[in-house]
Order: C-alpha cells, then structure tokens, then sequence
C-alpha cells in the first residue's frame, strides 16, 4: 500500500510544480515596472540609475528560481501579492470567499452523488423498464441543458412565480436550494448514466447468479452483491465530479450573487487583476489534485487489485 | 460522459481501412440512431446560416416604441429591452454561437491530433516532453486552464477561441498518440518503412486514414459541450461581447427583465439545449457506428 501511495503522490510533483509556476507569473504580474511606480509615487521623476537601483533593491533583477524560490517562502506565509483593483491583498479577498464557495460546493457534491448514484442504481436495476427508458431521456436532458438557463427557469418558478424561495443572496438553507439544485444537475446526470452501466455491467456475472440461484431475495442480493462491487469505480470518478463542480460554481454563483471565488474570479478577469486570477487557479488547482489523489488512494484501499497492479479480472 | 473518457478505454481502431467490409457492418439500419439529432442541428446550422434571408429585422437595430413587447405577428418572439427583434436576434446569434463551437472544435481536434501523432510517431525526447507536459496538464480541470488563459488574455471573441483551443487540445492529443502508438506496430507500416516510405507518406497516406473515425467522433463529442462552455462563457461577460448577438449573451442581456418577460429567456435557452442535445445524440450514435465498424 505505501509504495501504491507513493506512486500516486510523485506524479501529482509536475502538476504542482506548473500551478506554482502559472501561479507566481500571474500573482506577481504588474502594470509597468513595479519600481519605476513605487519611486514615481514619490512625486519626482525617478532617473534611470534609480529606478536600476531600486530595482536591484527589490531584487527584481534577481534570476528566476531566486524569485521563485522568495515568492514561495511569502507563500508559505499567505502572500500573495496585492489586487490591481483594490488596496487589499489577493489572500483577503479569496479567504473570505473560501467558505461560501466550500459550502456551495460541498452541499452540491453530496446532493450530485446522493441523486446521480441513488438513479444511476434504480435505472441500471430496472433496466429495459419504462422507468429506464424515462432515466435515459432525463439524463440526456440535463446533461444538455446549460446550468445558468437551469437556474434563470428555476428563478422565474420559484422565486418569481411561487415565490417560495430567494431569488438570489446569501444566508440560511432556503438559499441553498435553487443553487444547489442548478449546479448539480449536470453532474448528476452523467453520473447516473456511469452508474447505470456499471449495475448493468456486474448484473451479468456469474456470482450474481448463482447468490440468485442460492435462493437469496434479489434486494439481499442487490445490497450485498451487486452494490458493493458496481460503485467501486463509482468512486474514482468522484473525483472528476469536484472538477465539474468547481467549474460549474462560477456561473451558478454569479447568478446567485453568491459571495463565493467564483463572482471573485470573473470580477478578476473582467478587469484583468491578474494577481487574483492567479490566486484562484493555484487554490483550486491545488484543491483539485488533492482531491484527486485522495480519491485514488481510497480507490487503492478499498479493492486490492487496484493497489497490486493486477489486471483487471472479470470476478472479485 | 466527455469524448476523452470514451476513447481512452484502449486502441480500438486499429485495422487497416477496408471498404468492403465496412460497407457490411454500416448498413443503413446502423445509421438510425444517427438520423434524428442530424436533421436537428442540421435545421439550427441551416437557419444559422441562411440568417440575412430569415431575419425579419435588423438584429441590433433599436425600436424604443416596442420595448419588451410580448409575441406579435410583427415580433414572434417578442422584444427586448431595446426593441430589438428577438427571432432575429436568435438567428445571427445562432451565427455566433454554432461557428465559435465549430471552430474551437475543430482548432482542438487539429492541435491534439498535432501533437499526438508527433509524439506517437517520433518517440524518443519529444514523446517524452509532450508526455510529461499531457500528464501535467490532464491533472487539472479542463475549465480551470481554460479561465487561466482567458485571465491573460483578457474578455474577448477571439480570447475566447484561443482559451478554448489552448485548454482543450490536451486529452485529445494523449489519445492519438495512444492510437499512433499502436498503429505504429502493424504490419503494414513496417512494410512501409521497408519500402523506403518517407514518414510523412507513412503518416498521411497509411496512419492517417485509420484515426480519421476517432477524429470525426471527438469532434462531434466536443461540439456539445463546447456549445454549453462557449454560451456560459459569454453568458458570463467572459467571450462574446454586447450588442453582438449570441445565445449566452441574449441570456445575460435578459437577466433584469425576465421576470416581467419570461418570453425572454425562452428562445435562447431553448436552442442552447436543443443543439446540445443534438450534438451529444449525433456523437454517441457516430461513436456506436465506428465501434461497429472496427469491431
């Protein structure tokens, strides 16, 4: 298990080492040259000398691993530059969004595998049914549909026309639910669909035969059998979901006018705050791959054959 | 499900094209599936197209005595907050909207295909480069580089195209180079390469032709989704930029008044999901026909 580990945590190196890159280019991008601000702020006109000076006194001049390596101790510490557009820092403005978008995000996460799972296994155990046919077409749909046009027809139903829950704004649940319901739809589709054509892919061995032919109740065999084994590769594509999610935020909270990253982010990139935009890619980046590896290593934990590299074998 | 996923399950393409066997496996009843998305988003592209002769107004032209009128033999879909002739706003905005999808699909298919049969077919040094640069890039979400780019370069149509393209190439270019790689060991281009055949012969005369289902699969794959991302995207303020037409930004205009008009939000959001529906019935009946075809 630890040399399965270990393998998973060293290829995730490149990828961190590109978020950090893109991250410390962005964050540390400035509109003209810093010094030559910084000294002119002063009220004189700085000669070239000076500015050379300040340069070097900044340590502007310095090669690329110096700053690097500089941006990444700061980093350490939870700088990350200054915002174009405001007088605060980058690590302000995104930390107090961290938590509306976490808790969004993770609402819709849970209602996403609860929904996407729970049909996914009742359309792969009806298979064939009317009730499947109905699944198939439901699953096509909302992944069809574009999550903001979702939310704009659940606003005029709910908020304008029954006016039953918020149109938009941040506080208790009732604020949650148009929210949550517009960014998961699509996730949840395409997980169902996966579910689906995994109950449908073990429904068809042997061992699921002969636990019927033993005389074991199809729900007994259902739970035990047949579940346990179909959302095993569920479970890696959870991960991928938190991707779907994280992206999908960005609209649905602009809609919303949720306090969360993503309005921060498309402020940002409306008005080029580069350092922002930066910020936000090397945190959800990073939260992106962790999420990632955790899932991987879960996966590895929990079937054997996962971890020891065997090839996969059409029984447990 | 995305394209990536679907294709990466193994090198399923693998055989040398031949016309009489395909002729066999694709016979017409095969192509059912296929017909009714066709004829959808073949009526969006024609009436996208054909948009001069259709529209009944000038899209962008202002009428401040009409402003969000409700459907009307003058206005069928009504108007918006400007007067401006919504059927004919969503006829050039269907313009926008299907060639910016076309184009970002097709620029990412002919990046990855790029790189992939580089990397695929030249091995050594430049295989392991790309390689390493397609696993440090597969780790993040697609949208994630996409916005990074669009960060840099700033709000824009043509920002918007090069976001897309420069984010999605990636998976595309690990799958063809995974089919190159074992097309690489058939028989036939060993023969080839015996012959004295220069690798560019080899590419394109006996390589090219087998990824060419692949190609035509992605590409459709891509389409949808890329209606949904280019629409959210201009939607957003982030591509297409008023008062030019396009579905997102029609939806984004209607944003303050569609609670007095829900006509508003109607047409766009309809088209929006009609042709991405479309799109992803046409690739997954396109998907079954190729897999067919080779199995």
């Amino acid at each position: 298990m630890g040399r399965y580990i270990f393998g998973r945590v060293a290829i995730i190196i490149p990828t961190l080492l590109f978020l950090t890159v893109t991250a410390f280019f962005l964050t540390t991008a400035a509109r003209g040259d810093p010094a030559e601000i910084a000294l002119r702020a002063g009220g004189q006109e700085p000669t070239v000398e000076a500015i050379a000076a300040y340069r070097q006194q900044l340590g502007l001049d310095d090669p690329f691993l110096v700053r690097y390596g500089r941006w990444l101790v700061a980093l350490t510490r939870g700088d990350l530059g200054t915002s174009f557009l405001s007088p605060r820092t980058v690590t302000e403005i995104i930390g107090e969004r961290i938590e509306p978008t976490l808790r969004l995000g993770l609402t819709a996460f849970v209602f996403t595998t609860v929904v996407g799972v729970g049909l996914g296994v009742l359309f792969g155990l009806t298979a064939g049914s009317w009730l499947d046919v109905g699944g198939r077409w439901l699953s096509l749909l909302l992944a069809a549909i574009p999550s903001f046009w979702l939310a704009l027809l659940l606003i005029t139903l709910f908020a304008e026309t029954f006016r039953s829950l918020p149109a938009a704004g941040y506080g208790g649940p009732r604020y949650l639910i148009l929210p949550v319901v517009a960014l998961s739809a699509g996730p949840a589709a395409g997980l169902m669909r996966l579910t689906r054509s995994a109950v449908l892919e073990v429904r068809r061995l042997d061992y699921i035969r002969t636990a019927r032919a033993k005389g074991l109740t199809m729900t007994r065999v259902a739970l035990r059998h047949l579940l346990p084994n179909a959302l095993l590769p569920i479970i890696t594509l959870l991960g991928l979901r938190f991707g779907q999610l994280l992206a999908g935020a960005i609209v649905v909270e602009t809609i919303f006018a949720w306090p969360g990253m993503g309005t921060a982010l498309i402020a940002a990139i409306s008005g080029r705050d580069l350092p922002v935009i930066g910020a936000y890619v090397l945190l959800a980046g990073v939260a992106f791959v962790i999420v990632n590896l955790l899932t991987d290593i879960s996966y590895g934990l929990l079937d054997p054959r996962v971890r020891l590299g065997a090839t996969k074998g059409k029984s447990p | 499900m995305s394209a990536s996923e679907a294709l990466r399950s193994g090198p399923v393409l693998a055989r040398r094209f031949d016309p009489s066997q395909w002729r066999q496996r694709l016979a017409l009843r095969h192509w059912r599936p296929a017909i009714a998305p066709a004829l959808l988003l073949g009526f969006f592209v024609l009436a996208s197209l054909l948009a001069p002769l259709l529209a009944p107004y000038d899209p962008n032209v202002l009428a401040m005595d009409k402003l969000l009128a409700g459907a009307s033999w003058e206005h069928p879909l009504g108007t918006d907050q400007l007067g401006r002739d919504m059927l004919s706003r969503l006829l050039y905005g269907g313009r926008m909207t299907l060639s910016l999808a076309v184009v970002s699909a097709a620029g990412i298919v002919l990046i990855g295909l790029l790189f992939g049969v580089l990397a695929g077919y030249a091995g050594g040094y430049v295989d392991l480069i790309i390689s390493t640069l397609l696993t440090m890039l597969l780790a993040l979400p697609n949208l994630l580089l996409t916005l990074a780019l669009l960060g840099i370069l700033g709000p824009g149509t043509q920002s918007l195209l090069i976001a897309l393209i420069g984010a999605g190439w990636v998976g595309h270019a690990r799958i063809f180079r995974a089919q190159i790689l074992s097309l690489r060991e058939q028989l036939y281009v060993e023969a080839a390469v015996g012959i004295g055949c220069s690798p560019w012969r080899i590419i394109l005369r006996h390589l090219a032709p087998n990824l060419l289902p692949t190609i035509i699969v992605l590409a459709t794959l891509d389409l949808g989704a890329l209606l949904l991302i280019v629409t959210s995207l201009s939607f957003l303020g982030l591509g297409v930029q008023p008062p030019n037409p396009d579905w997102g930004v029609m939806l984004n205009d209607a944003r303050p008044y569609f609670g007095q008009l829900p006509l508003l939000i109607l047409g766009p959001g309809v088209c929006i999901t009609l042709t991405a529906l479309s799109s992803n019935l046409l690739g997954d009946a396109i998907r079954d026909l190729a897999d067919r075809a080779h199995r």
